[in-house]
Formats: C-alpha cells, sequence, structure tokens
C-alpha cells in the first residue's frame, strides 16, 4: 500500500495521469450514454434543446461558475500537492527510468516495438496528418452536432480506440506499469533494477527457421524476402478490400485516393497492437530487417 | 442621501460615458450586456439551449481557456524569480519554493494548471469528435484545433525543463533524441547520411543548440516558452475563437 501511494506521487505529476484516468471515464460514460439514449429516441435530445435562450445570464453565469469550481480545485490541489523538484540536473548521472513527460508516454511506449524514426518521428506525424484529415474524409453527414453511435458506428469505433486504448491507456501504462530498463512493474511491487526479462531474441524470418542475417553478417536475401512479403502482404490488405469493396455505395463515395489514405492510417494504426503482440508474446524483434532501415 | 447621490451620478455624463446601458431585466438589456462588453461579446447574444448543457459540452473548451488565463498570469509571476542560466535556474527554484511568499502556491499552480490544461484539451477534442462537430462547416476549425493541441504539448514541454532538476533534464533528453531520429534530418535517423546530417548539425542540434541538453538548451526552451509559443498560441486561439462563431457558433442537430 505504502508502495503504491509513493508511486502515485513520485514524482507528483503521476497524479495528473490519474485525473486523466478518472476524467476520461467519467466522459465516456457521459457520451455512451447520451449516445444509447438517443439511439433510442430517435431524435436526438438536442434536437428538442434548440430553443434559443439568452447568453446573459445563462451561458455567462456557468462560465463563471466554472471559472470558480477550477479555480477552488486548482488552489486545493496546489496546496496539498508539491510540483517535482528533484536534484539539480546532472547530465552525468542518468536516472533509470528515464522517462518523458507523461502525456508522451504512449509514443515512449512504442519505441519499444518500433525504432526510435518509426515511434518518435513516423507514427506521431502520421496521427497528426491522421487527425487532420479527419473532418475531409468524413463523408458521412449524419451525427453532425449531437451524441449518436448507430448513425457513426466506424468512425467512433476506430477514433475511441486510437484515443482510449493506443494514447490513453498506453500513458497510464507508461506510469504506473514500466520501471528500471522500461520493464514491467505492477504499480504496488517494488522496482527491481535487476529483473531480468527475456530479450527479444529473434526476428520474424527465424520464427520459420530463415535467418535475417548470413554469417558474414549481410542480409540474408530469403529473410529479405520473407519480411518483405510479410510488410507488404499486410498493406496489400487494405488493396485487396478496395477490389472486394469496388462497387459500394460508400466506396464510390470516398472514391480511391480517399481511400487509400484512410486504408493506409488504418493499417498503420492496426499495426502498433500487432507489433505489440508479436513482441510480447512471441519474442519478435525486427518483422523486415533491410540494410537501410529495420521494422 | 447616498441613494439620492448614486442617482445623480448614475444620470451623469461620466457614468454613462462608461456603461451605455442601465442594467433593468429586460430582453434589450440582456442582450446589450453581451454585444457592450469587449470580453463577452465574443459570446453570441442568444443561443441554442442545448449549448449550455454541460450534459452535451463538457465545458472542455472554456475551461482549457480559463486555465491558459490562468497559466499566463502564474507564468508572469514566475517570471520574476526566474533566471533561465544553468548557474542559477536550480537555485532560483529552490528560493521559489522554500523563501519566496507564496511562491510554491505559484509553481504549483503553474505546474497542475498546466498539467490540466493538457488534459481538458484532450478531451474537448474528444467530445468535438464523438458529436461530430467537426462536419461541415466546421471542417477547418478542427484542423486549427489540431494546431492548438501541438501547441499545447509545445509548450508544456518546453517548460518542463525549466525547474532544472534531473526530472527536467532526463524527460526533456528523452523526448529530443527522437529528434535526433528523424529520417534525413537526425543523426539517428536512415538516410541522414546522404545528407551529411551530423550530431553537430541536425534538427536536435538545432532544438537544443548544442549535442546534449544544457544551458543552450535551457535558454532556448525558456524563450520558446514564455514569448514564442505563447503568442503564437494566442494568435491561433483567436482564429479557433472566432471560426466557432462565424462556422454558426456551438454545433448542433439543427443546421
Amino acid at each position: 500500500m505504502d508502495q503504491l501511494l509513493y508511486r502515485i506521487v513520485t514524482p507528483s505529476d503521476n497524479f495528473a495521469t490519474i485525473v486523466l484516468f478518472v476524467l476520461v471515464f467519467i466522459c465516456c460514460y457521459a457520451a455512451f450514454k447520451q449516445m444509447r439514449e438517443n439511439d433510442k429516441r430517435g431524435t436526438p435530445r438536442e434536437a428538442e434543446q434548440s430553443d434559443k435562450v439568452q447568453t446573459w445570464p445563462y451561458l455567462v453565469r456557468i462560465e463563471f461558475l466554472g471559472a470558480l469550481a477550477v479555480m477552488a480545485i486548482l488552489t486545493v490541489w496546489s496546496v496539498l500537492l508539491d510540483a517535482p523538484l528533484e536534484e539539480p540536473a546532472n547530465p552525468s548521472v542518468t536516472p533509470n527510468p528515464s522517462k518523458a513527460p507523461w502525456y508522451f508516454l504512449g509514443l515512449q511506449e512504442m519505441l519499444v516495438y518500433f525504432d526510435a524514426w518509426i515511434a518518435g518521428v513516423v507514427l506521431p506525424t502520421l496521427i497528426v496528418i491522421g487527425l487532420v484529415i479527419i473532418p475531409y474524409i468524413d463523408f458521412n453527414p449524419k451525427g453532425n452536432g449531437y451524441y449518436t453511435f448507430k448513425e457513426r458506428k466506424f468512425a467512433i469505433t476506430v477514433f475511441c480506440f486510437g484515443f482510449l486504448i493506443l494514447w490513453i491507456l498506453l500513458i497510464v501504462l507508461g506510469t504506473f506499469f514500466r520501471g528500471p530498463g522500461w520493464h514491467f512493474f505492477w504499480p504496488w511491487q517494488e522496482w527491481d533494477p535487476h529483473k531480468i526479462v527475456a530479450m527479444a531474441s529473434w526476428n520474424w524470418p527465424e520464427v520459420f527457421g530463415v535467418p535475417t542475417r548470413t554469417i558474414d553478417g549481410t542480409i540474408h536475401p530469403l529473410g529479405f524476402l520473407i519480411g518483405m512479403v510479410t510488410v507488404l502482404g499486410y498493406y496489400g490488405i487494405g488493396v485487396l478490400y478496395y477490389f472486394r469493396k469496388k462497387n459500394a455505395e460508400w466506396m464510390k463515395k470516398l472514391g480511391v485516393v480517399n481511400y487509400g489514405i484512410v486504408a493506409f492510417l488504418m493499417l498503420t494504426m492496426i499495426a502498433l497492437p500487432i507489433k505489440m503482440f508479436l513482441r510480447i508474446v512471441l519474442n519478435v524483434h525486427y518483422v523486415w530487417v533491410t540494410p537501410w532501415f529495420s521494422v | 442621501m447616498l441613494g439620492n447621490l448614486m442617482e445623480k451620478f448614475r444620470k451623469s455624463d461620466v457614468y454613462k460615458s462608461i456603461f451605455r446601458h442601465d442594467y433593468k431585466d429586460t430582453q434589450r438589456n440582456r442582450a446589450l450586456q453581451i454585444l457592450d462588453n469587449v470580453w463577452l461579446h465574443l459570446h453570441p447574444v442568444r443561443l441554442p439551449r442545448h449549448g449550455v448543457n454541460l450534459r452535451y459540452t463538457w465545458g472542455m473548451g472554456g475551461i482549457t481557456f480559463f486555465l491558459f488565463i490562468v497559466l499566463t498570469i502564474t507564468g508572469v509571476i514566475l517570471m520574476f524569480y526566474y533566471r533561465p542560466a544553468g548557474e542559477y535556474a536550480y537555485d532560483d527554484m529552490k528560493y521559489l519554493m522554500n523563501d519566496v511568499p507564496f511562491g510554491p502556491l505559484m509553481r504549483n499552480m503553474h505546474r497542475w494548471a498546466a498539467h490540466g490544461m493538457v488534459i481538458t484539451v484532450m478531451l474537448h477534442m474528444f467530445r468535438v469528435f464523438l458529436t461530430g462537430s467537426y462536419k461541415p462547416p466546421r471542417q477547418f476549425n478542427w484542423v486549427i484545433g489540431v494546431v492548438l493541441l501541438l501547441l499545447t504539448f509545445l509548450l508544456s514541454f518546453t517548460g518542463y525543463l525549466l525547474p532544472w532538476d534531473q526530472l527536467a533534464l532526463w524527460a526533456v533528453t528523452v523526448g529530443t533524441n527522437m529528434a535526433a531520429a528523424t529520417p534525413l534530418l537526425g543523426h539517428e535517423g536512415p538516410f541522414s547520411e546522404m545528407l551529411g546530417v551530423r550530431m553537430d548539425n541536425d534538427v536536435r542540434f538545432l532544438l537544443l543548440g548544442g549535442t546534449q541538453v544544457g544551458p543552450a538548451a535551457l535558454i532556448r526552451f525558456y524563450v520558446l516558452h514564455c514569448i514564442f509559443l505563447p503568442i503564437v498560441i494566442a494568435i491561433f486561439m483567436a482564429v479557433h475563437f472566432w471560426r466557432v462563431r462565424k462556422d454558426g457558433g456551438i454545433s448542433g442537430p439543427n443546421q
């Protein structure tokens, strides 16, 4: 128990992750409840509340009370919990673990499964691109300005998966379940700096008995081929799916270019949990090793 | 007697030059209350009833903006006590936490409000997605919102270094090491040798002003945190709020 409390407030920034988790939980409850209500009612509740009210006082008073409440919470929080201040900065002493600020811990967690240029640069860039293009690829006119799940099943499922699982949950994992050497520890478990964990010891081709490299260290051609076929074949699912659904109503509306972008981003997003599975369960390090990069 | 004086004052040219209308509770005055006030006129005069329903809006965008104001005020106060130089920064933090009256309160409030802002801006995005509020005609305001999200992360991240303690140094080291892995532009990224990119001329070097997180990085992050990013985010916020109005106010089912 003491260990758990210690973990929560060391550093005290960790407390922010708890606030995040609790608020996300409350918000999800509120949102999904309203989705269910609206889907059951047929016409959304918001449509019945579209008569106008005066901003003064009905909105301004909420803003005022909201500001007071936030100020009160912030004051209590600031009195009770000090911001962290550790030893002076010392470039010659590396703490273990060294963690990024809590909101980047999802990205840091990805470093376990991908090389830094993918986890730290390419995937964050794709996240931003994916967010920016959402309004331009979601051609579904329904569900604009009210809670609904029935009318936007695909959009809401994908976004919730990305936001709740791959962003929020990985932040919680990175904050409370990662210790020295970035190994897994329960929050109530003491950090053992000498914990021994099986390293990711082989690459995907070796699962099939094909070496990644030859004896003199160059890339083994068959191993290269297996990796390439796996990666390209994975993205090929998107192409195959296009030819299956070419004549569907939604595909015509979306267009081949937009479909290509959505399929690529979707498959890349799902590649993260797949790679997590390969690493954690099968101990696979790389799927495809090339002389220039490895994925 | 006092009431009489008040009454006289209310009818004077001085009073009328400041307050353009009286306070009687009429439809017209309620409208003028919003229209005649520079701070409140960002609002529409009237709005749909679901727009004041917290179950619908969660109030997260408004709280984010309020936290930004709190951060500006506490941040300016902290700047009086803090020097962004390797020799001074950590000692100034100790001074602030131990000797400055209300120093810990100001610093804690700045820290927790900053974390709070990151949380609320993410939840705001979540709500806007779930209500489909990025759909026409609000597509571009969603894009501005994504920029604001990134700027919030950057503000928080640049501020993270300033205490100049072990936590700050190594968190920023972990974060900026990512920049070294940028393809082509970072010295550890793929294909970077092709451009002649080295440790001392890559994108991480540009960010840190050195090959590791040192005093040069401290002053860079300080200037970005206190001057550059707040100005940029204020500009984008202005556009964001303006577009909310121009795109038809709070989203809703009837449009």
